[in-house]
This record gives structure tokens, C-alpha cells and sequence, in this order.
């Protein structure tokens, strides 16, 4: 069987899959929509939570990434990682026993008010709808690379299937779709990296591979070889960073505490029957997680020695056929800068902007760029960074199952993240705009049909994002972890900490916190790009980090504006006094 | 860093044995906490360059830290938390 019909078969039989756990699991009532019953196992949410957390981004971007970036990368490994400490030991236990359904529903039952819980919303949108873009333009890249089909039908298809799941299944079938798309989508993951591992190293495990030496009779480890391979082309040393300490700190803090804020990850841990539970899936969570997180170095490592190996004065007529198949896709771009028809990869951009093909090809048959070259750089290739885990099989000459594989990989990553940050938005328009706070008369079947409807709109707003992306989703992903660390991640972490933090506090604390960052980040990102250097950063801190210090302003205002009006009400007192005791978060339900 | 040091003259809780409780639960959050920030923002960026001259195999410790170590702390630490926290809530008959 060709290549192309194993991933038509590999894709449609783990669509068939999701699609069949979603009838198995419609359901019912407000409390499955929401979370599920309330009745998860914790390894099972666990699962989930990986899944719901491991986006496109981490499954096709990230081992890219940290493959061009080296040291530098570790602020993703340790910031998405170490946010699950955070979540473990400072929030998900306390907010399990609250026992509510939504992030806004703590914020405005324990700040006693509607405007808190309004701002809530408002961050939480922002945030997913954010992220979900992201998510969307992940399914018509896969979709478009391996398919054959247009970015346009690609995501209406993975539309499709994610409204099947999630608007009927709500949280319920969500989560067991999510459960299958983690077991897909790690199998995706490790297999390639599994036979790369074993080709450079001769140790198929890829963590150990990483720190053993390169089997090619050299005697080099793998990280010695590429810092002498990158140094002889001219880019800096693999293992040291171009970042300065203070943005690597501050970058790796807003992406943990970012983490722990993200509306979509803490509302899995409602799902679970206890708050011990709570703590244990979030444990799990991580483990299921580290499993890519900790393969993603090797493989980056590998990508970059196997890339520069291929690649690197080979002449374009005898270009592996990956290479022409991305080039086809425009995310691989050759520039015959000294006309010798043989491909350069050196340090600097081959010239400037991502690539604008004309329509003829060069002396080699390259497809030609109009874009202008960097004189002072003899780069000659320029390689979006988001292929290099898609492209590994092939660059790796791996069969073509391992192929198929990450295509549907690639979508199960993608199609978990998209329906649950659907859910988180469709849920906090019915149930905290609507039913908390403008409608507190409608039943719950109304609720329940008020979720639904609400996803559908939320999917709809997603997929035109997918088709059409606008040209400042890239720029922005930096606002959803920064914006849920100097916003959400205060507001619920004094929550539990402190008593006598009262809305007035909260409230002047989200705000300040959200509008700095907002501002901060818009600012260098939209409206001034060009200002976008370290020297106009405020302490030296990147857009990507300034969460941190939006979260140390949310912090000291709200500190501040609680010490000058009213303290909480007694009954909120005993509210927090009963959220730290785990004792009597059962009322779950078995299904 | 605030986001370590919860604030302790709040604890007291109307209960004793629930006040016992709660400042024991934040002694261990503090020294989980800790390791926390020492393994991740002190081994793998802030001392990064002073143990990268020591090496575990062909990984630079720092580099190791950054890219693997830390997030293995991080799974051992929320496993510790669970255990302990177990037995601090049955000692106060408050667990779940």
C-alpha cells in the first residue's frame, strides 16, 4: 500500500474511532456537559488533560523550535511543565473541592460578585480564542500537507468532527475522545523518534540517546557534534543561548504561572470525584506529558544533525523528495545565491521576509523566490521551522507508516486542544453569562441546549480564524499565557490563600494586571514592531515574559486596594476555610 | 516571590485541628515550592553556566536540567505532595 492510502486509512480510522466514543458518550445533563459527571478517573483525566494540553503547537511546532533555538527552547520544556507543579500543589485541590463548573464560577462565588465574574469571562475568551486560532491553522497544515485536500476543506472536516464530539458530548465526550486522541497522538510521536534515536545514537531510547555519543565512528556525543557542525556553519553553539538570563527567567515564570492560569486545563481537574483525586491527575497529567516533553530535545537535536546533514552542500537536482514535497507546500524555500546549483545552510536569513514564490523555476529547477537576498549571509535555504517533526519520517527515510502515522498524530493534537477550549467557551457563555448572571431563570435544559448552541458558534468563529488566519495570530500566542498570568492566576490563587482578599482587590488587581499586559504586548507586537529589541524592553524583558511582571502589578494592587476597603464577608471566610479541607468533595456520580 | 509565600498570618481557621492542618500544609507547599524554583530557575537558568562545566553523559548538567532534569523533579515532587498530603489530612481526619 502507497504512502498517501495509509494516511487516508490511518486518518479515517481514527476519526471513525473519535467519532464512535462520542455517540458511546453523549450527554445528558449540565454536570456531564460541563465536567463530565464529575465521576473521571484520575489517570483517565490525567490522559485527558495531556491531550487537552498538548496542542498543535507542542506535537508539530515545538521539537522545530527547540531544533533551531538549542538552549534557548528550554523556557517551553521547563515553562510548560513546571506550571503543572504549581497547578498540582497550588490550585487544583482547592478548586476541585469549591466543586462549581467554570474558572468564573470561583471567581465570582469567591469575590461575591458579578463584575469579578464578568472579567473572568472576559479574560477566558480572549485567552481561548487566542489559542484555538492556533489550533485551527494546525489542522489545515497537516491537512494540506498530507491530504491533499485545501486548508479550506481541511478544517471544515476537523470542524465537523470536533462539533460531533463536543457539542453533543459535551465535557463527557470530550474527555474519552481526548483519552484515544493522547494515545494516537503519543504512539505519533515516539515511533519516529524511537528509529531516529536508534539510526544516530544506536540507543533507542531518544532521552538517552540525546546524552550518548553519535554513531558514526567519531566518538563525539550527539550535542558535541552539533555545536562543532553549527559552529563550522557559523551559528552559535547548540547548548548556550542567545537570550539574555533575565528574559529566559522571566519567559519560563509567565509560561508556568500562565499555565496554571489557563481556563481549559484547570476546569479538567472539576471532573475528577475527590480533591485528592485532583492532585493525583494532575500528577498524571504531567507524566503523560513529559513523555513528549522530555523526547521533543532529543528529536530536535536529531532533526537539526539529520537536516544539516541532507541538506548541506547537496546540489538541488539531488534534493531528497521531502524537500520538494515542502517546497511544493512553501515552508522550504532555495535561493541560488552564488548560482553553483548546490544547496548553502549556513547562519543568517537567505534573504528577507518567509519566501514569495513566482511562478518559473531556476537553472536547477528550484521554484524561484522574488524575495531580496541578505547579501552579508551566504545562507541559501530558507526552512519554516513547524515542518521538521512532519518532515522527520521522511527525512529520516522511515517506512511509510511511521508517515501516516503523524498526520493523524498531528490532528489528534490539534482536534483534543480545539474541543476543550470549545468547551471552556461555550460553558462560560451559558453558564456564567447566562445562567449566572443575565438569565438566572432558565432551566437547565435551556442551559444545556444554551451550551450547545454556544459551541457551535464558538467552532463556527474558530474554523473562519483557521481558513482566513489573521496575520496577528502568530504574534499573539504570547497573550494567552501572559494575559492568564497576570490575570486569572492572582485572582484565584488569593483566593485560596488569603482571606481577607476582597473583590474590590481582585478586581482592581485583574484589571490592572490584564490592561498592563495587554497594552505591553500590543504595543511591541502590532502597533511598534520595530521597537521590538531588548533595549526599549522594560527591565530587559520580551513581550513573551511580561506576564511575569503584569502578574507581581496584579499582585501588589490588589494587596494594596484590599488593605483599604471592606473585608470579606463572614460566609466567604468560611467558604475559603472549607475549600482547604478536602474533606466532603464527594456528591460525584459513577458512570 | 509571592507566588511562593503564601500569606501565613491568614491561616488561622476556625477550627484547630483544621488550622493544624492548613500550616502544615503550607510548610510542605514551602519546601516543594522551593526545590521547585531551585531546580528549574536555579539549576537550569541562574546557575546554568556554573554547572555546565560538570557533565552527565554527553548532556551539559545545566543543558540537562533545562531540557530534562527539572521536569522529572516536577513529576517526583507532585507524587511526594500526593503521598504526604494523604497522610497529613488522615492524621487530622480531613481527607476526602
Amino acid at each position: 500500500m502507497g504512502t498517501q492510502s495509509l494516511i487516508y486509512l490511518f486518518v479515517g480510522l481514527s476519526f471513525a474511532l473519535y467519532i464512535g466514543i462520542a455517540i458511546w458518550s453523549r450527554a445528558g445533563s449540565t454536570k456531564e456537559f460541563y465536567v463530565a459527571g464529575g465521576g473521571v478517573h484520575p489517570v483517565v483525566n490525567g490522559m485527558a488533560t495531556a491531550a487537552d494540553w498538548m496542542s498543535a503547537a507542542s506535537f508539530i511546532s515545538m521539537a522545530g523550535l527547540i531544533a533551531f533555538l538549542g538552549y534557548d527552547a528550554s523556557v517551553y520544556l521547563m515553562g510548560w511543565t513546571g506550571g503543572y507543579v504549581m497547578l498540582a500543589l497550588l490550585l487544583a485541590p482547592y478548586l476541585r473541592k469549591f466543586g462549581q463548573f467554570t474558572v468564573p464560577d470561583f471567581i465570582g462565588t469567591r469575590y461575591y460578585s458579578k463584575a469579578a465574574r464578568v472579567v473572568a469571562v472576559i479574560c477566558l475568551i480572549f485567552i481561548s480564542f487566542t489559542y484555538i486560532a492556533g489550533q485551527m491553522r494546525g489542522v489545515g497544515i497537516v491537512f494540506s500537507r498530507f491530504l491533499d485536500v485545501s486548508i479550506f476543506w481541511g478544517v471544515i472536516l476537523g470542524m465537523g468532527i470536533v462539533f460531533i464530539y463536543a457539542v453533543l458530548g459535551g465535557m463527557k465526550g470530550i474527555t474519552y475522545t481526548q483519552v484515544a486522541q493522547y494515545c494516537v497522538l503519543i504512539f505519533a510521536y515516539m515511533v519516529p523518534a524511537f528509529f531516529l534515536s536508534f539510526m544516530i545514537t544506536g540507543t533507542p531510547i531518544p532521552q538517552i540517546g540525546l546524552g550518548s555519543t553519535v554513531n558514526d565512528g567519531s566518538g563525539l556525543y550527539v550535542l558535541e557534534k552539533l555545536n562543532l557542525v553549527l559552529g563550522d556553519l557559523g551559528f552559535g553553539a547548540y547548548t548556550d543561548g542567545s537570550k539574555s538570563m533575565i528574559d529566559v527567567f522571566c519567559i519560563t515564570l509567565a509560561l508556568m504561572v500562565g499555565t496554571a492560569g489557563l481556563p481549559h486545563v484547570i476546569v479538567r481537574f472539576f471532573t475528577v470525584p475527590k480533591a485528592s483525586d485532583a492532585r493525583k491527575s494532575a500528577g498524571w497529567a504531567l507524566v503523560f506529558i513529559a513523555l513528549l516533553y522530555t523526547t521533543a530535545p532529543a528529536v530536535g537535536a536529531f532533526a537539526r544533525l539529520n537536516f544539516i546533514d541532507t541538506v548541506n552542500e547537496t546540489s538541488y537536482s539531488e534534493a531528497p523528495a521531502w524537500f520538494k514535497n515542502w517546497e511544493g507546500n512553501d515552508l522550504i524555500a532555495f535561493q541560488d545565491k552564488n548560482g553553483d546549483g548546490v544547496m548553502q545552510y549556513r547562519s543568517g536569513n537567505a534573504f528577507e521576509g518567509s519566501p514569495e514564490f513566482s511562478e518559473g523555476t531556476g537553472p536547477s529547477g528550484e521554484r524561484l523566490v522574488t524575495n531580496t537576498p541578505v547579501s552579508d549571509s551566504e545562507n541559501e535555504i530558507y526552512v519554516d521551522r513547524d515542518i521538521l517533526t512532519l518532515a522527520n519520517p521522511e527525512i529520516g527515510n522511515l517506512p511509510g507508516w511511521v508517515i501516516a502515522l503523524m498526520a493523524a498524530g498531528g490532528l489528534a493534537a490539534a482536534l483534543s486542544t480545539a474541543a476543550g477550549l470549545l468547551l471552556v467557551i461555550s460553558s462560560s457563555v451559558s453558564h456564567d453569562l447566562l445562567k449566572s448572571t443575565f438569565k438566572p431563570n432558565i432551566s437547565s435544559k435551556q442551559e444545556l441546549l444554551a451550551a450547545r448552541l454556544a459551541a457551535t458558534a464558538a467552532i463556527c468563529v474558530a474554523g473562519y480564524l483557521g481558513i482566513y488566519p489573521p496575520g496577528w495570530v502568530a504574534q499573539v500566542v504570547a497573550f494567552a499565557f501572559g494575559l492568564a498570568a497576570s490575570s486569572l492566576f492572582p485572582a484565584i490563587f488569593m483566593g485560596i490563600f488569603s482571606k481577607s482578599m476582597n473583590k474590590e482587590g481582585a478586581i482592581a488587581g485583574m484589571v490592572s494586571g490584564l490592561v498592563f499586559t495587554f497594552s505591553y504586548i500590543v504595543y511591541f507586537k502590532l502597533l511598534n514592531p520595530a521597537a521590538n529589541t531588548a533595549d526599549n524592553w522594560l527591565f530587559g524583558v520580551s513581550p513573551e515574559g511580561i506576564g511575569v511582571i503584569g502578574m507581581l502589578i496584579n499582585f501588589a494592587i490588589a494587596i494594596a486596594v484590599s488593605k483599604v476597603t471592606a473585608s470579606p464577608p463572614a460566609e466567604i471566610r468560611k467558604l475559603v476555610d472549607s475549600i482547604r479541607v478536602p474533606r466532603g468533595a464527594g456528591d460525584a456520580q459513577t458512570h | 516571590m509571592e507566588d511562593q509565600e503564601p500569606e501565613v498570618e491568614n491561616t488561622e481557621a476556625t477550627d484547630p485541628a483544621e488550622g493544624a492542618y492548613w500550616r502544615e500544609n503550607i510548610r510542605l507547599l514551602a519546601v516543594l515550592m522551593t526545590i521547585w524554583f531551585a531546580c528549574s530557575f536555579g539549576a537550569g537558568i541562574l546557575f546554568r553556566d556554573f554547572l555546565d562545566q560538570f557533565s552527565l553523559g554527553g548532556y551539559p548538567l545545566g543543558f540537562w536540567f533545562a531540557q530534562q532534569g527539572s521536569i522529572y523533579i516536577f513529576i517526583a515532587l507532585i507524587f511526594y505532595y500526593v503521598v504526604k498530603m494523604k497522610k497529613i489530612e488522615r492524621k487530622y481526619d480531613l481527607d476526602d
